[in-house]
């Protein structure tokens, strides 16, 4: 996908013709229709990352520069880190950032352990009751959460589980429609390696370690991030399963923030900030990843 | 290789299940999903709270939410959700997906650029668009510097509704940009080819080759963001407040849910009535989908 293999350098000399753009058929693209496009790809660049950038300035805004001025300033007249020191001051936000972090590792590990198990047991392995295995992880994804985050609290309860980070891991610990998609990409797998793998006589847990599982590192790099992005991201069930400040997650913590402190935008800005740049480090990471995988196999399902 | 092979007749004499492969998904999926589901559908039928086990009530729940105000201010907030939602996350995304599927230099930025809304936590982005249509925010100086005047984006009822949709499509045209992508580049180009010989102008390609192309992906698009929108939650609890705003007034179903079933006084078995309730209009929203997809197809 890089930009490099895309553009093809023009076969004239360059002297004698301007740089050719050309789409990924090899066609040229008008120069009018160029600008057109990229006019809008900027227009709508503005719309999608501007309030991030707005965020970032807010709290880059020192106590005595009016954040509410007419016409706006874009940019910070004296840039300072004085608000992040603040947010960490007023609530623990890395103790809060802490906790994401390990629900959502937790999530992300338990995720790619257990859909990996269960999508090549669904996918490679044959034994009475398979079609009933499926088919609970089928009806399990038409379920939707919201419907059933009461009786889940309750079930914490009973187990003793409530406002801890345990609770908030379990029930997306294993996503069915994770286990789906893994099912999926082991299908997707030639026979005839694992059938030489049987003849010499490797184990369906040897066969399933050594020879399935490297071969579907994209679709568990995918369910990867999704668990991660997902656990990260979660407000409604750790807003119900947690009740101790302590214990709660940067989103949890960041409402509290904008409640208590609702006047101060720098403030909520700072934290906002800290919450979504790890993400967006991770996504710039990834995305070459994110992309491929999710086109071949998410989409088509 | 000789290792390998030591080890694996060790291996071969444990029996290795197949179940034990599944047990873990299974486990989770029974005792976190299938469970409460089912015991949702039974603590609807009880009068169930916190502290108190509850007794079998019957239809009482559903008859009690035919006469609350607030059910149908949630029901209609939930719905008016849907309608204002989906159209937009049809149409707009696929004309994203057209605007940066051509390989032109700095795509691949755009792209993950414009995904960057549906990477932040909704938390975040509620957050961000509470500060930017505050009454003082960047939007309101805007419209002030332009001679508009400023506008009570979150402090009038209908407003606040129509900005939290805003920001549930903003949200989301990233996630189904990628989505029409996938889509788009199934669509055959001799089509579009074909079409351009016989004068069609893009317009006309668009409507004639691209739509009836990718319309499978619409309705798939239609059904995903229905349901999610109906289920709205996170936007409209960070704008609006905890009580939904005004009066209560933007209370969707899933924050009465949330405001019910919680809490030491929480109503479980009334909260359970309404679950049935997002549950049951999930259902229909999905087979409504469905069958407008089957009707136009043949």
């Amino acid at each position: 996908m890089s930009v490099i293999e895309k553009v093809r350098p023009p076969r004239a000399p360059a002297a004698a013709r301007e740089t050719r753009v050309t789409d990924e058929h090899g066609r040229r693209i008008r120069v009018w229709e160029l600008a057109l496009r990229y006019t809008l790809l900027l227009i709508v660049l503005a719309l999608t990352v501007g309030p991030f950038l707005w965020q970032l300035s807010t709290s880059l805004k020192g106590p005595t520069e009016d954040i509410f001025s007419s016409p706006p300033t874009f940019l910070p007249g004296h840039p300072t880190l004085h608000n992040y020191a603040r947010v960490a001051d007023t609530i623990p936000v890395w103790d809060y950032a802490l906790n994401s972090l390990k629900v959502a590792g937790a999530n992300v590990v338990t995720n790619c352990v257990g859909s990996a198990l269960a999508g090549y047991a669904l996918a490679r392995l044959r034994y009475r009751g398979r079609g009933v295995a499926t088919l609970v992880f089928v009806l399990a994804m038409l379920v939707p959460v919201e419907g059933i985050v009461i009786a889940q609290f309750t079930t914490m309860r009973e187990l003793g589980l409530n406002n801890t980070l345990i609770g908030v891991v379990l029930p997306g610990s294993i996503g069915a429609m994770n286990v789906l998609l893994m099912r999926n990409a082991f299908r997707n797998l030639p026979y005839e390696i694992e059938e030489a793998a049987f003849v010499d006589g490797a184990s369906a847990w040897q066969r399933f370690l050594r020879i399935a599982l490297p071969s579907v590192k994209g679709t568990l790099a995918v369910v990867a991030i999704f668990a991660f992005m997902g656990a990260w991201d979660d407000f409604l069930w750790p807003l119900i399963v947690l009740s101790d400040p302590s214990r709660f997650t940067l989103t949890i913590g960041l409402n509290y923030l904008h409640g208590t402190f609702a006047g101060d935008e720098r403030l909520v800005a700072a934290g906002t900030v800290i919450a979504v740049a790890p993400l967006i480090a991770l996504f710039a990471c990834l995305q070459r990843y994110f992309f491929r995988g999710v086109g071949e196999g998410a989409v088509k399902g | 290789m000789a290792d390998l092979t030591a080890r694996s007749r060790v291996r071969r004499q444990l029996p290795t299940s197949p179940w034990l492969f599944a047990a873990p998904g299974l486990l989770v999926t029974g005792a976190f999903v299938l469970y409460p589901f089912l015991s949702t559908l039974h603590n609807s039928l009880t009068d169930r709270r916190t502290l108190i086990p509850g007794r079998f009530v019957g239809l009482a729940n559903f008859r009690e939410l035919l006469h609350d105000d607030m059910f149908w201010t949630g029901l209609r907030n939930s719905s008016l959700y849907v309608l204002g939602v989906v159209p937009a996350l049809v149409v707009l995304p696929l004309l994203l997906a057209l605007l940066v599927q051509k390989n032109i230099p700095g795509i691949t930025f755009f792209r993950s650029a414009f995904y960057t809304p549906v990477v932040a936590s909704i938390v975040v982005v509620g957050l961000i668009w509470v500060w930017l249509l505050d009454e003082r925010g960047l939007v309101n100086s805007l419209l002030e510097t332009l001679g508009i005047g400023r506008v009570g984006f979150l402090s009038d009822q209908w407003l606040l509704l129509l900005s939290a949709m805003a920001v549930t499509v903003w949200k989301g045209l990233g996630y189904y940009m990628i989505i029409y992508l996938a889509a788009l580049a199934n669509v055959p180009r001799e089509l579009h080819e074909a079409a351009a010989v016989d004068g069609a102008g893009p317009v006309r390609r668009f409507l004639n080759v691209t739509v009836p192309a990718v319309r499978s992906t619409m309705v798939l698009v239609a059904a995903l963001s229905s349901v999610a929108a109906f289920k709205v939650f996170s936007e409209v609890y960070l704008m609006a407040g905890p009580s939904g705003g005004p009066a209560g007034e933007d209370t969707t179903l899933v924050m009465l849910v949330q405001r019910t079933g919680t809490g030491l006084t929480g109503r479980l078995g009334y909260a359970s009535a309404l679950s049935v309730v997002v549950f049951a209009v999930t259902v229909v929203l999905m087979l409504l989908v469905l069958c407008a997809d089957r009707r136009d197809g043949t």
